[in-house]
Order: structure tokens, then sequence, then C-alpha cells
């Protein structure tokens, strides 16, 4: 076993180191770079002008170099002002070396926001946990209506109930956010004015009048596939010898679903949840950005828009690390969950 | 001038009037598929169940949509006419007297309009789209579950590696204005569109290839043609000037066959393991047929059950993240009547007007819950068989 969970933190440290040279090849191609130039920089400027910001900005210097700096595995050199020849810093906001240093992300430091004119670290941290608290909430939510749900539909294999739940499902499904979300908000915020359609405000504090549209309009999209995953696969159990057995011991049928099915039938689910982490990402950015929560989908839709590209590559490294440690984590706990499962 | 409106009742009456050729479309093409629907195969057993006869109705009725879009919307999707900004439904266009049945947006066009319109948009994309990643996937998934080994280990590798992907990050990166002055989308463009080709020409090389007078015609068949759509796709320098693709709609198409490719991947990849097991395979090998007469001959048609469902489920995904392109606003053009566009301009202004915003995600909702519920009806009567 945990020479398994070794070879898997070695792939993901091997699928992380690609996906964030991927990153900074394309963050860092010629004219999302103009760009950056061109927002930072006063109105006006000609090409020359352009060029030399760049250079002076240290963005000019070899990709691998760059990417070395930002990984921490080359050290930073300090940038000169060409006038003076001492050290110089490149943003007012943060603070550059004055003697060549290791300090990438595997020294823990992220780099400096251009757009929020802050380090990314200060930025992206607070809206992390801002994320993790919507996050909570909406797993709170999704997690136990769509295990109800799925149970109810696979407990009787075509039923009316099963009929019911299953459209019902398979409608969630077909909802994406930024269709529930208007949806939720011309029903709950405008017409019957009973929710606040945007949640600006759940920064300074949460309130059931602020924070609920967004929990809801991200949780819907998840409920039904989850709960289609716990259908098939209670449907599934249901079917098995030693249900058949215990309903012909004579036990109730309650309590043949709770005590027999429904731990065989939750092993599955376990892994559709935690696979559903990288959805819950997308939909996480479109919610943010929907309702206005200062969370870590707006700061990355900030950054991307505007080019940031040191908070671009930290959100980037954040949310592919949680989408892999979701895997690592489904993986191990699907093992550990079902007997007949060996990792050799 | 005071706008004149006409009441609700009008408004549905007219809207169902506007859509006349898609209602004599489906009644023929229902009616005929429910005559014929024991000879029809798969696509007949649809019929038997109620999920299956809605599925149907909700993809035709938005494919005839589509079909017909110039002459169900009373206005063109672009067209401004600025008296009529943010009007209320049902509203009359005083020089045409025609009617805006669903109100004006807040660049006074016709939000029915572009609700029609948007339908094309995501027709044509989303299905070919979907089309593109299957030949990538199955092309690819193939000899990676067939031979396993290495080069198994390498192509999940990359596949896991687009996967961990959030897919916002990837189409932030891949979509953006600055990167169609670089020739990356153009190479990858290149790269995904030569597998129809080389799929269809080993198709029928294994097949036919003792057989040269069927081998040349289809060989040719699938060089000149791939090759015609290939250059007009990538270059855009037909000759003929028939096939031609924009270049931001290129970058979205692109982005989306990349993006979804690694999932059909997996899933043919699985298939492939688990078919290549039964003993048809193993007489197949016995025979001494190639391995890939054995897997486009023998293992791609078992698996062609959960491939549909699958293709289904997946164009409707496709429009969800065209639908996600649409709404933060990367590589359609502003003005263009998709319904993510729409989403996006309507959702910002919800506050003062919500009547823009309902049909373009009440269209998108219905397409994609069409489409489940015709990949969850093709489950359903595959398991019977």
């Amino acid at each position: 076993m945990l020479s398994f969970i070794a070879r898997r933190l070695g792939t993901m440290a091997l699928t992380m180191l690609c996906l964030t040279l991927i990153v900074f090849f394309l963050i860092n191609l010629d004219p999302n770079l103009k760009k950056l130039a061109i927002s930072q920089t006063e109105m006006h400027t000609s090409a020359e002008q352009l060029e030399s910001w760049l250079v002076n900005h240290g963005y000019r210097q070899n990709f691998f170099v760059r990417y070395g700096q930002w990984l921490g595995v080359l050290p930073k050199q300090p940038i000169t002002d060409p006038a003076t020849g001492k050290p110089a810093q490149r943003f007012s906001f943060c603070n550059d070396p004055v003697v060549p240093t290791f300090s990438g992300v595997l020294e823990g430091d992220f780099g400096c926001s251009t757009k929020f004119k802050t380090t990314v670290s200060s930025k992206l941290f607070p809206a992390l946990g801002a994320t993790g608290l919507l996050m909570f909430w909406v797993l709170a939510v999704m997690v136990p209506i769509s295990l109800l749900v799925g149970i109810l539909a696979g407990m009787r294999e075509g039923s009316r109930t099963d009929r019911t739940l299953s459209v019902a499902s398979i409608a969630s499904t077909a909802t994406p956010e930024y269709v529930s979300g208007v949806i939720f908000t011309v029903i709950f915020a405008s017409w019957l004015g009973w929710l606040n359609g945007s949640a600006a405000s759940a920064s300074q504090g949460l309130t059931f009048y602020n924070f609920t549209l967004p929990v809801m309009t991200l949780a819907i999209y998840g409920i039904g596939y989850i709960a289609r995953m716990t259908r098939a696969s209670m449907v599934e159990v249901m079917t098995q010898q030693y249900i058949r057995t215990a309903r012909l011991k004579g036990l109730s049928f309650g309590s043949v679903v709770v005590k027999h099915a429904l731990r065989n039938a939750l092993i599955a689910p376990f892994t559709v949840i935690m696979l559903q982490f990288p959805w819950l990402l997308t939909g996480v950015v479109i919610v943010e950005v929907m309702f206005r929560y200062q969370g870590f989908g707006y700061t990355l839709v900030e950054a991307a828009g505007n080019n940031d590209i040191d908070l671009l590559l930290g959100c980037s490294l954040v949310s592919v690390f949680i989408v892999l440690i979701t895997q690592l984590i489904s993986d191990v706990g699907y093992a550990f969950l079902n007997p007949r499962i060996r990792v050799q | 001038m005071q706008t004149e409106y006409i009441n609700a009742f009008d408004i549905v009456v007219g809207v169902l009037w506007r859509f006349w050729p898609v209602w004599i479309a489906l009644i023929l093409v229902m009616g005929v598929s429910f005559a014929y629907k024991k000879r029809l195969g798969l696509y007949g057993q649809l019929f038997d169940s109620g999920v299956g006869i809605a599925g149907v109705f909700i993809c035709l009725f938005w494919l005839f949509t589509a079909i017909f879009a110039s002459t169900i919307s009373p206005f063109d999707p672009l067209a401004q006419v600025s008296i009529m900004k943010d009007t209320l439904p049902g509203a009359v266009e005083p020089t045409s007297k025609l009617i805006y049945y669903f109100g004006g947006d807040k660049l006074a066009r016709d939000v029915f309009s572009r609700m029609v319109y948007g339908s094309q948009i995501v027709l044509i994309i989303a299905p070919a789209a979907t089309g593109f990643a299957l030949m990538v996937g199955i092309t690819l998934g193939l000899p990676a579950g067939y031979y396993g080994g290495r080069i198994d280990t390498l192509l999940s590798f990359l596949a896991n590696l687009v996967l961990a992907f959030p897919v916002i990050l990837l189409f932030y990166l891949l979509v953006t204005p600055g990167i169609m002055d670089t020739p990356i989308p153009y190479a990858m463009a290149g790269l995904f569109f030569l597998f129809p080709i080389i799929f269809f020409s080993v198709l029928f090389w294994t097949r036919f290839k003792n057989r040269p007078d069927r081998l040349y015609i289809l060989l040719g068949i699938t060089l000149v043609l791939g090759g015609w759509i290939y250059v007009g796709l990538v270059f855009d320098k037909d000759p003929l000037h028939i096939v031609h693709i924009d270049p931001n709609q290129l970058n979205i198409f692109v982005a989306v066959v990349f993006a979804s490719s690694p999932g059909v991947f997996r899933i043919v990849r699985g298939l492939t393991m688990d078919i290549k097991t039964r003993d048809y395979v193993a007489a197949a090998q016995t025979r001494g047929e190639s391995p890939w007469y054995i897997m486009l001959w023998e293992i791609l048609p078992n698996a062609r059950g959960p491939l549909i469902v699958d293709a289904c489920l997946r164009i409707g995904y496709t429009t969800i993240l065209l639908g996600t392109l649409g709404y933060f606003g990367l590589g359609l053009a502003p003005e263009s009547p998709d319904w993510g566009t729409a989403i996006k301009d309507a959702s910002r202004l919800l506050r003062s007007f919500i009547h823009p915003a309902l049909p373009p995600t009440i269209a998108l909702m219905s397409f994609v819950l069409g489409l489940n519920l015709l990949a969850d009806s093709l489950r359903e009567q595959s398991m019977k068989d």
C-alpha cells in the first residue's frame, strides 16, 4: 500500500511539473506578454518602450531560466537599474531579492500579482479560504441529498419513485451552473425577493440571505450526477444473493436496505464524489463570477483576464493540486472501503 | 411614441406559429419513424419508451430549428432597432409590424431571433467537435487498450495530464485573442484533423487490402475528401472556397476537441481491454488477422453501444462547454447570438430585466436535457439485448 501511494505521489509530482511547464509556456507567449506590458505601462507607449519594460522587468530572460526561477531550482538574480547600476525593485508592492537567492514556489514564494498589486500568497490564500467555505456548504448540501435521492431511486428499480427521481436527476445534470444560477436568481431574488442575487457581502459575513443562491446553484449540477451513480450502484447491490437471503430470512425491507445494502452501495459514490472536485472547480469559477463572491474562482478569472502571470500560475498550481490529490484520495479510499480490491 | 404590446396568449400562439416548418418536419420524421420502428433497429426501439420519445423529440426540435432558422426568426439576430431597446415580450416593431415575441435586449435586438439563430452555432460546433474527439479518442484508445505496455502508459499519462486541467483554466489559456497570433491553434488543428483521415484510411486498408478494386476507390475518396476539408479547415485555403472556418471558431473548436478527447480515450481504452479477452478476438488472432484489423473490425463494432451513449452525453457536455465559453466571453464574437453569450449579457442586467435571460437558458437546458434523455433511453435499450 505504501509503495502504491509513493508511486502515485511520484506520478503526481511529474504531472504537476509537466502541467506547470505547459501553463508557464502558454502564459508567457509573446502576445500575452505584450498585453501585460500594455496594461502595466501608461497609455500610448511605443513598441520600444513596451519592449524595454519587458526587458527591465525580467520577462525577456531565457524561458527555462525563468521557469527554474519560478519553481525555485535556479537562483533569482537581482534586477539592476541601468541608470544607477544598483539592485532595483521591479514592483513597489513586493520585494525582489537584492542578492541572488533561491526563491520560488518550492521555497514558498509565489511571486507578485500585477493585477492586485500585492504578493500572490497574500491574495491567493484568503481567496482559497473563502472558496473552502463555499465548498464546505456545497458538499454539506449536495452529498446527503444526492445519496438519499440515489438510494430511494435504486431501492426499487423501475418503480414510480425511481422513474420520477431518475428524470429529475437527468434534468439536474442537464443544468449547468450558469443556467441554474440565472433561473434561481430570477425566481428567488427578482420574483420572490427571498434571497440576495449577489454574494459580494458574504466576504464580511455569511448569512442565509446572501449565501444560499451560490450554494444551491453549485450543488444542483452535482446532485444529479452523484444520485445517478448511487442509484446504479444501489440497483446492482439489490440484485445480489445476500439481499435475497436477507429478505427470505424474513427481515423487513427497510432493515435490509439500511443494514445490508447501504454499506456496499456507498462504495462507488465515494469515488464519484471525489472525482467530482475538478467539476466543482469549474462550477466555483462560474458561480463566484456570477454572484460576485471574492474567492478562488473570482481570483482565477481576474488573473486570466489581466494576464497576471504569477497569480495565474499560482491558481493553476492550486487547482491542479486539488484535482490530483482528490484522485489519489479516491483511489486509496476505494481500496480501503472495498475489501475485494487489493493494491499489489 | 408608445410601444404597442400584444397579450400573453397571442405571444404563445405567435411563437408556436413561427415554428411551423419545425412542426411539419417533426410530424413527418416522427410519423415515419413510428410507422417503421420495427425495422429501424436501435433507433426504432427508442420509440418504445416515453423517455426515448421525449429525447428524440427535443433533439429533432432543435435540429430543425437550426436548419430552418432563417424562416423561423422574424428579425436578423444582429439587427438593432433602437426604439425596441429593453422592450418587454410581445412588443410590436413599428415599421414592419412584426413582433418581438420575447422582447428586446439591451442592444435592442430581438431575443427570440437570437435564440433561434443561437441553435445554429451550437448544433454545428457541438456535434462536429464531438465527432472529432471520438475519432481522436478511438484512434488512440484502441492501440492503448489492445497493446498495453509502454504505449498505454505514455498515452494514459498524456490523457491524465489533460484531464487534470480544470476545464475553465484550459479555456482561459487556449482561447485568448492573443493565441491566434501564434501558430499553436493551427498546429493543434493540423494534428487533430489528421486523425479522421488516418482512421478511415486504416479502416479501409485493413478490410480491403486483398481487394484492390474496392480499396483504391475508398482510399481515394477518403484522401481527396479528407484532404480537401483538411486544407480548408486548417490552412483556410480551400481552392473552391466552400470549406471555411473563422480563426476564432477554429480556436474554440480545437480547444473543445482537446478538452473532450481524453475522456473518449479513457472509455475506448477500457472497453478495448474488456473486449480483447473475448473468444471472437482470440479466433481472429488465430486466423492471423493483423492487430489493426482486430481493433477496427472486431473490437470497435462490439464497443459501439457504450460509445453511442457516450457520444450523446458528450454532445450535451460539449454544448455546456460552449455555453461556458460564451459565458466568459472567450472566443466567440461579442455580438454572436449563441446561448452562452446571450446568458452572459442578460445575467449582468438581471436586476432590471429578466426576460432576455430566460429564452437562452431554457433553450440550452432543454437541448442538453433532450440529449441526456436520449442517452439514458439508448443505454436502457442496449442493456436489454
